[in-house]
């Protein structure tokens, strides 16, 4: 028979163990809560990046699944994800929104025409107030926003394909079928 | 750990694992209190606004640098700046010395150091990860904190 | 479709690897010579589709596939090809295929060089390593597969690589730490053969030496370039943190290092059997622990979008197959074994075992401060805190001089018992003249005297001291061809601990000397302006813009004198990479036998033209790395005695299938 003391190594393991479990459950920032999901949009009145006249407010963006995407020209990763973002924009089945965050108008259209322009439309936040509201915390963070102004999802980092067909559209397609069905229980 | 079956040992051994128990408790409990003293907790500037925090003593506080707060003294190193959790008011930091590369405003940062009677925190040292998509994980739970609770 | 291969031959390998898990080890239980030998083709063919799998990867990074997500994440067209190459570990999906490869490897030099075991031992080694590389590949291809692509849509340039990457330190870096870590499992698999045949003899201990030594000088000089390379690309001047990363690597080597010492005695003396199995285990379950913590960022967490939940549970999972099931195997089977020779508490044995006691506590006081803000995030719902470098150093130091000390006596111990005259004729002289050393050097050294150098000095002293005249007495021969003859007569074994403990010495000088007489200011310079430091006066002359291949950067010129002459210029960067847009700072370093002289230009300060600079003066830092440099060269010696036979294992190999009397063995 073994004696049991050669089981104190095993039993320290166990608890080891145990706490790399509780580790695990803790620290992910994938489950960090947005404070807005099912919170209403902020409102906001900026102008647009590509057409300065022209001021935006919330309730032109409702009536449309959006997709909210906060950007920035110094921002790496939003050149990573653009490409994606193109595609989704050429796709046609949602309408993605900007918000240039912390950013220079000039320069973001400069950026804008470099890499082609995927935004239905983007808003100039420079003060970066919308993006304090939404309570970004950098950029690229990406919202979905439902017909009515609430926010319903939110991704931090960038949106790879691999993001949007299994987090993302899921989502959408989520949001999208509740609107179907709610107007359907209406009407 | 065997020391042999040899008989006269015997009173040897004795000796050696109570020299072993004494020393190892010693040292646990040597390690216990230096663990104590060298844990840095975190507070959030809300926190810190709020009194939660104690004044004089090294804690580690965290934010993301509020955009065009960033002041440098002309005549010395020392450089101010704000910290938020992107709700409650920011927290002044002063910090004497060269900042880390990845230091920028809007960025999360995470300083040690203590808050002196007037309210500011006075660093020891700024840490900013090199990682330009970094966000302290303190930081972002301060901000996840500070916007569940105010709304 | 090159990726595509790379993830085939990724498959095929698993495949290998899984067989060669069940089918020695079933040719053991069922007595089929055949399955017992199938052990080699079957890791030759791993290792073969490993490889060809990892090239498809450098191949990916040279072509510039930003389709392959991964390559686009970690590369850039404008890097210059041997980053690219580097790139390929320079995140979390390729590093682990680096891992399999050096995995695949060992396990590959295990099949080769093992001639000298019996076919069922050689079966069931390599079985288990067989068995650990399907998990490794299981966890690459369902988490981490660096072969997946972003198709139809990917970026037209890829992320670039992070520029603190794009540096010789980091290229050779990592490999050398996975050797290390890897390393480990050799010793692992055979502690895990024994414990399954029953067989924890020493010749267990003969065979795990050599593999076991290999692995502690990677891990030795992996560690040691990782500090090197924090010192001078960092830009804080420091060379040691304290943080989760760097305590990785540091717990298996101290246990490492105690099995080490360990297995010499089971080797010799046939003590500890038990325990040296159990730290078999234990540093193999370190390096897995360190290395897949680091990895999943449990530990020093997170990075926005690199920890994926599905990770951190297959670690978890693994973790608790491999460690929990071989310490219950270790539990269950080690009951029978008895070491049977007794000991003196003056003998070398003694020596040891508080040698492997004190490791295994430091590597405790380690892993403590390493886990408890885990534990206490656990246990108080969320609270945050973080763990000072003071802990590590109050706690470690002393301990670690503790160890030192004894270490210093090991040169004067002897098996079994040392004979009293031993400490008469040879370390009371030493003692006596290590602390005159001590003294004198102390008192005349800096301008401050410290109680610490006298401690580290002397104990350094008495060491090194006592492995000269332990070298002397070795060779003492009346005539110079009889002595000359002594020097060949030694085995590589003696002159590898001798170089390697040296080394520790030297280290300890280094470490102690920066630690104490460091002088590091952080200044605000004007050009024209002056720092003076002892003897050496530091003049910022200006501050230009130049272009680098993709970066442009402000380059500081500091004029340096040493007691009003001049001496030379340093040009310390700072950097601002092109394709992210970081800001770097490159130090300049006048390296020097006993003392660097380092520069780093910080950021312009107000108007007038000034700049913050970092100025230190850092005395024997450089001791700190060539010490490791010797502790590597030391272990990698030993491996050359003869009593290993690895090279003549290498012709056994050959003919082994024909060599019935081996077989007959088993």
């Amino acid at each position: 028979m073994s004696k049991p003391s050669l089981f104190v190594p095993l039993g320290v393991f166990a608890l080891l163990a145990m706490l790399l479990a509780a580790g695990f459950g803790l620290d992910d920032p994938h489950h960090l809560p947005s404070a807005l999901i099912g919170k209403p949009m902020p409102e906001f009145e900026l102008v647009d990046v590509l057409n300065p006249d022209r001021v935006i407010r919330k309730e032109d963006l409702l009536g449309h699944v959006s997709l909210i995407n906060v950007w920035a020209t110094w921002c790496p990763n939003c050149v990573v994800e653009h490409p994606q973002f193109l595609e989704i924009s050429r796709q046609g089945s949602i309408r993605v929104i900007g918000v240039n965050y912390h950013d220079d108008i000039e320069k973001a259209q400069q950026w804008l025409q470099k890499y082609e322009n995927p935004y239905w439309v983007s808003v100039a936040d420079t003060e970066g107030t919308l993006g304090i509201d939404l309570g970004v915390y950098g950029a690229p963070e990406t919202f979905v926003m439902d017909a009515k102004g609430y926010i319903r999802y939110r991704h931090v980092g960038p949106v790879t394909r691999n993001v949007w067909l299994d987090t993302l559209l899921p989502v959408v397609d989520a949001v999208k079928r509740e609107q179907v069905e709610q107007t359907a229980a209406r009407g | 750990m065997k020391f042999g079956n040899m008989k006269p040992h015997r009173r040897r051994r004795l000796y050696v694992v109570l020299f072993l128990v004494v020393t190892s408790s010693a040292a646990v409990g040597l390690t216990l209190m230096a663990l104590n003293e060298n844990i840095n907790l975190f507070y959030s500037p809300q926190q810190i606004a709020s009194g939660e925090a104690p004044v004089g003593k090294t804690i580690r506080a965290g934010g993301v640098v509020v955009p065009g707060s960033l002041r440098r003294d002309e005549s010395s190193l020392l450089i101010e700046f704000d910290i938020s959790d992107l709700k409650t008011a920011p927290l002044r930091v002063a910090y004497t010395g060269i900042l880390p590369d990845l230091f920028r405003e809007g960025q999360g940062i995470v300083a040690l150091g203590k808050v002196n009677q007037q309210g500011i925190f006075v660093a020891e040292e700024v840490l900013a990860k090199h990682d330009e998509n970094y966000m302290p994980p303190e930081v972002a739970a301060a901000i996840a904190a500070a916007h569940g609770e105010s709304e | 479709m090159i990726p595509e291969l790379g993830h085939f031959a990724l498959i095929l390998a698993l495949g290998l690897s899984l067989t060669l898990a069940v089918l020695p080890m079933w040719g053991v239980i069922k007595d089929n010579r055949a399955w017992m030998r199938s052990a080699s083709s079957l890791a030759a063919g791993m290792f073969v589709f490993v490889s060809i799998s990892f090239a498809c990867l450098i191949h990916a990074f040279l072509q510039d596939n930003f389709s392959v997500d991964y390559v686009a994440r970690n590369s850039n067209s404008q890097l210059p090809d041997i980053y690219k190459v580097s790139a390929v570990w320079g995140a979390h999906e390729g590093s682990f295929l680096l891992w399999i490869l050096v995995m695949s490897g060992w396990t590959l030099a295990v099949s080769v060089l093992s001639g000298s075991l019996t076919l069922d031992m050689r079966a069931r080694v390599l079985a288990v390593m067989g068995a650990l590389s399907t998990g490794f590949i299981l966890f690459i291809l369902f988490t981490s597969n660096p072969f997946e692509r972003s198709l139809p849509v990917f970026p037209a340039d890829g992320n670039d690589l992070n520029p603190l990457l794009q540096d010789f330190g980091l290229i050779v870096h990592p490999p050398m730490l996975y050797m290390g870590y890897v390393g480990f499992s050799v010793p692992f698999a055979f502690a895990i053969a024994s414990l399954l045949s029953g067989r924890l003899d020493s010749a267990w201990a003969k065979w795990s030496r050599p593999w076991t030594n290999t692995a502690w000088a990677f891990l030795t000089i992996g560690i040691t370039l990782g500090s090197w390379w924090a010192y001078y690309e960092l830009g804080w001047g420091g060379w040691w943190f304290w943080d989760a990363v760097e305590n990785a690597s540091f717990l298996p080597w101290l246990v490492g290092t105690a099995l080490i010492h360990s297995l010499a005695a089971t080797e010799k003396r046939g003590v500890f059997k038990t325990w040296t199995v159990l730290l078999a285990i234990f540093a193999f379950s370190l390096s897995l622990l360190g290395a897949f913590l680091v990895r999943s960022g449990v530990l020093t967490s997170v990075h926005a979008f690199a920890v994926d939940p599905k990770r951190g549970l297959f670690i978890l999972g693994f973790l608790v197959i491999v460690i929990g099931g071989s310490l219950t195997l270790f539990a269950v089977r080690v009951a029978h074994i008895k070491s049977k020779a007794g000991f003196d508490f003056t003998s070398r044995e003694a020596l040891l075992l508080v040698n492997n006691m004190l490791l295994v506590v430091a590597a405790a006081i380690v892993l403590l401060g390493t886990l408890y803000p885990l534990g206490y995030e656990a246990l108080t719902g969320g609270k945050k805190i973080s763990v000072g470098p003071p802990y590590f150093n109050t706690i470690f130091v002393p301990v670690a001089l503790v160890l030192f000390a004894f270490m210093a006596l090991g040169p004067f111990s002897r098996w079994k018992r040392t004979p009293i005259e031993v400490y008469r004729k040879s370390l009371l002289p030493l003692l006596a003249i290590s602390a005159v050393i001590a003294l004198l050097f102390a008192l005349l050294y800096g301008d401050s005297f410290s109680a610490w150098v006298v401690i580290c000095v002397f104990l350094a002293a008495l060491l090194g001291t006592g492995l000269l005249l332990d070298g002397y007495y070795r060779i003492r021969s009346k005539t110079a061809g009889a002595r000359l003859a002594a020097v060949f007569k030694q085995t590589p074994s003696y002159y590898g601990m001798w170089i390697a403990h040296l080394g520790i010495a030297i280290s300890v000088i280094g470490v102690c000397m920066t630690s104490i007489y460091s002088d590091e200011r952080d200044v605000r310079m004007t050009p024209g302006d002056t720092v003076t430091m002892g003897a050496y006066e530091f003049r910022l002359v200006g501050v230009q813009r130049i272009k680098g291949p993709n970066y442009i950067a402000d380059r500081g010129n500091i004029q340096v004198s040493k007691n009003g002459e001049y001496l030379l210029d340093l040009h310390p960067e700072r950097r601002k990479y092109l394709v992210k847009g970081n800001v770097m700072t490159e130090a300049d370093i006048d390296p020097g036998l006993f003392r660097d002289l380092y520069v780093a230009l910080g950021e312009p300060v107000g108007t007038m033209g000034a700049w913050a600079v970092r100025v230190h003066y850092k005395p024997f830092v450089r001791w700190i790395w060539f010490g490791g440099l010797c502790m590597m060269l030391g272990g990698l010696i030993t491996v050359f005695d003869r009593k290993y036979r690895l090279v003549s294992a290498l012709k056994k190999q050959r003919n082994w299938v024909t060599d019935t009397a081996e077989v007959s063995n088993a």
